[in-house]
């Protein structure tokens, strides 16, 4: 007599050796990756906030004076964007390298999405919705701000500057 | 002879997918060459996205829905020895599903539809170009309807007696559709076409994307699901064998209609809007449907092998010389297979929410789909083509050597035009672009990989031209097929008594109905319970 629940499916004894390796397999694949993503704490960014995409100037936070960089009590810095057809404001920011940096972003019109080439800052943009993320850029030099998702026949042509500058230097918008 | 009640349908339904298909590889060869940035009198946004709009619902939705109703009536009438049921009705959803097609064809040839196949909100196309989506979308419902019918009557008349392999695959698939197309319907039924109207002002485009993800992934498996059922009940006869196992490819068709809908955030993972726990928990889920992907390519493999001996193959490997490779369904098949672990692998990196970050929404993507769906799932359509149209013209093939030598170009390719695209998106390249003014050294890195490109799809091209030719040529062969009769496999151990379970849907459906609810009932719900600010709509 055999315990296996797959007998009243399957007759063959390879096919439920099989059947049993295939969902192993996938709960050690989903298992190792759940808990690496759990246990380092790596989550997509994932913030919900609603903004009146309309009206990102009379908003507090995304009116074009307060765009920028601003460095927190906690050292940690605080990038606020505005991703719009087709660029992103302000169009140059520099960070300082080895800080968390976290992205505030919001769109003024439709769709966007945002990456910076090797590295993991990435995010989609969506109006109506503050887009977070949080990173450390372990390497100075100048990166490209690239819009990845179409937003518009100028699509392609939507991409900003991102400088990493040594540490000291502090971090600034232009 | 014994022609199918369903021939003509049939012939009609996927020769409008085979039409759809040779336009848009074209497309994608424009594409892939104004991509490029060497020709500068070729550039226009405006022709490369009206065209990428095209080239995506061409491939996207017209080759696959109908190749899928037409192989779909076909199976059902072979399968079960049985008539349609209600022939005036099915008629009556394929040209309601060709003149969705054409409604929606005017705006994207005019540059008012430049939305991509994804058509996300709040860039918004002409109200012409939803209302042909959705009634490409009804016309298949009556395909769903027409599917589960005839399973039913036939269940009635022969009570206590199994289902064919082939129909319960294709039944799965019309069940599953129709839950999986839910989503985009409540999108553009309740959204985008009463704004494109001007009839509301706004869309919550958060709300508009959860919907849509309900349906992007489980499309998927949608258009995989002929090729599936091809390999598990035509297959193990065309190599001269048997199937391993029944039962294993109904396990398989079972867990693909319960575990492919509700996994859809994997293509929100980087949205805002959706917690971080249910895109884990969505997560967890899409490990599950590699199950029966992996199911199907043991029992493939293990039916070839079982063929490969039968015709005097000996050894670990010698199974795979003696295999028939001049049959266009073993060949495709084999190449499936190949195409397949090649692109698997990539999709373990997009499915895991951390790596997804580096190449989301990059060429990677481009690359990966076309890899799986535009190589593994098409090559059998091809393959589905070359075993049918002699059954349903009653004419042999025109040329089966033509056949052999369009399967292999596919798959040089698809190969060409892949691997570097692949590349191209870990260096960094968005997708959906027209042209690269970027950074040079970005610019300069990308070249070799794009101009690859360009002969991946020439290459392509000519291999769709050699199909719809040879399909083309075939109707008008004077040699006729000895025998109209579809032969599906025998499976090695013949099935004794079929668990009730195994034999029906009632109880799956629930399942996933309630895991659905489960998945998907707060993360739509929120939206109505918070706050949000709708979006006006922006042209392109
Ligand atoms: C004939 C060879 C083909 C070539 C050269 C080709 C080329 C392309 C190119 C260059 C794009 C634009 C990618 C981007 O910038 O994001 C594209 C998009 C697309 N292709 Fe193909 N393709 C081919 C065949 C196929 C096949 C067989 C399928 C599926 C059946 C397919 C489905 C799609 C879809 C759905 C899109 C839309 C992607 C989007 O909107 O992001 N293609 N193709
Ligand atoms: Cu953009
Ligand atoms: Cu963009």
């Amino acid at each position: 007599m055999s315990l296996d629940p797959l007998r009243t499916i399957c007759e063959d004894p390879l096919e439920r050796k099989w059947v049993w390796l295939s969902l192993i397999m996938a709960f050690v694949m989903g298992g190792l990756l759940g808990f690496y993503a759990l246990s380092s704490n790596i989550h997509p960014p994932s913030n919900v906030e609603t903004i009146d995409s309309s009206r990102l100037h009379l908003s507090e936070e995304f009116a074009e004076d307060n765009l920028g960089v601003k460095r927190n009590d906690d050292g940690s810095l605080t990038v606020t964007l505005v991703a719009a057809r087709y660029g992103f404001y302000p169009p140059r920011i520099e960070v300082p390298v080895d800080t968390p940096v976290t992205f505030r972003i919001a769109s003024a019109d439709v769709l966007h999405g945002v990456h910076v080439p090797f590295t993991n800052m990435a995010t989609m943009i969506v109006p109506g919705y503050i887009s977070e993320v949080t990173t450390t850029f372990p390497r100075t030099g100048e990166f490209s701000l690239l819009c990845n998702e179409y937003c518009g026949l100028g699509h392609d042509s939507m991409w900003s500057r991102l400088v990493v500058v040594p540490e000291s230097a502090g971090g600034e918008s232009s | 002879m014994n022609q199918s009640d369903a021939a003509g349908l049939s012939l009609a339904s996927m020769w409008v997918g085979f039409i759809a298909f040779v336009v848009a590889a074209l497309l994608g060869l424009y594409q892939v060459i104004e991509r490029i940035d060497l020709i500068p009198g070729l550039k226009s946004p405006e022709l490369y996205f009206g065209s990428v709009s095209t080239h995506g619902v061409l491939m996207a939705f017209v080759l696959t829905t109908f190749l899928v109703m037409g192989y779909g009536y076909y199976t059902a009438t072979t399968s079960l020895k049985q008539d349609l049921w209600n022939k005036p009705l099915a008629w009556f959803g394929f040209w309601l599903a060709v003149v969705g097609v054409l409604l929606a064809a005017g705006p994207l040839l005019t540059g008012n539809a430049s939305v991509l196949y994804t058509f996300y909100p709040p860039l918004q196309a002409h109200p012409a170009f939803y209302i042909g989506a959705t009634l490409l979308v009804v016309g298949s419902w009556v395909w769903c309807l027409e599917m589960v019918m005839m399973m039913t009557t036939w269940k009635k008349a022969n009570p206590g007696e199994t289902v064919p392999l082939a129909m319960y695959g294709t039944t799965a698939n019309a069940i599953l559709w129709f839950i999986t197309s839910l989503g985009v319907a409540s999108e553009v039924l309740f959204q985008l076409i009463p704004w494109s109207l001007g009839l509301i002002d706004t869309v919550d485009v958060g709300l508009a994307r959860t919907l849509f993800s309900w349906t992007l992934h489980a499309i998927v498996y949608f258009w995989l699901f002929p090729a599936y059922i091809a390999l598990y009940t035509l297959l193990p006869r065309a190599a001269g064998g048997r199937l391993f196992s029944d039962q294993m490819g109904r396990l398989a068709f079972i867990m693909l209609l319960v575990f492919s809908v509700p996994i859809g955030f994997h293509h929100l993972y980087m949205d805002p809007f959706q917690a971080g726990g249910w895109k884990f928990l969505h997560m967890t889920g899409t490990f599950m449907v590699a199950v029966p992907t992996l199911i199907t390519g043991f029992t493939i493999i293990a039916s070839l092998e079982i063929a490969g001996r039968l015709r005097g193959g000996k050894g670990l490997f010698g199974w795979i010389g003696a295999l028939p490779w001049g049959n266009p369904m073993v060949l495709a098949a084999i190449l499936a297979i190949l195409m397949l672990s090649f692109g698997g692998f990539g999709g373990m990196i997009n499915a895991s929410y951390a790596m997804n970050t580096m190449v989301h929404n990059t060429q990677w993507v481009t690359g990966h789909f076309h890899l799986i769906f535009g190589g593994t799932t098409v090559i059998m359509y091809f393959a589905i083509a070359y075993t049918l149209w002699p059954k349903m013209t009653g004419k042999q093939l025109h040329s089966n050597a033509l056949a052999l030598r369009q399967l292999w170009l596919w798959f040089i390719g698809m190969l060409i035009l892949t691997l570097p695209w692949h590349q191209l998106g870990l260096a960094g390249q968005p997708r959906r672009i027209s042209s690269t003014p970027y950074d040079e050294s970005f610019v300069n890195a990308w070249l070799p990989a794009e101009s690859a490109m360009i002969v991946g799809g020439a290459i392509l091209f000519l291999s769709a031209v050699m199909l719809v030719y040879n399909l083309y040529r075939t109707h008008g062969n004077t040699q006729a097929e000895a025998s109209l009769t579809v032969e599906y496999a025998e499976p090695l151990h013949a099935v004794q008594r079929m668990p009730h379970l195994m034999n029906s849907f009632a109880f799956w459906v629930l399942l996933v109905v309630v895991y659905m609810v489960a998945s998907y009932g707060y993360p739509i719900a929120q939206f109505f319970l918070m706050d949000t600010y709708g979006t006006v709509p922006w042209s392109i």
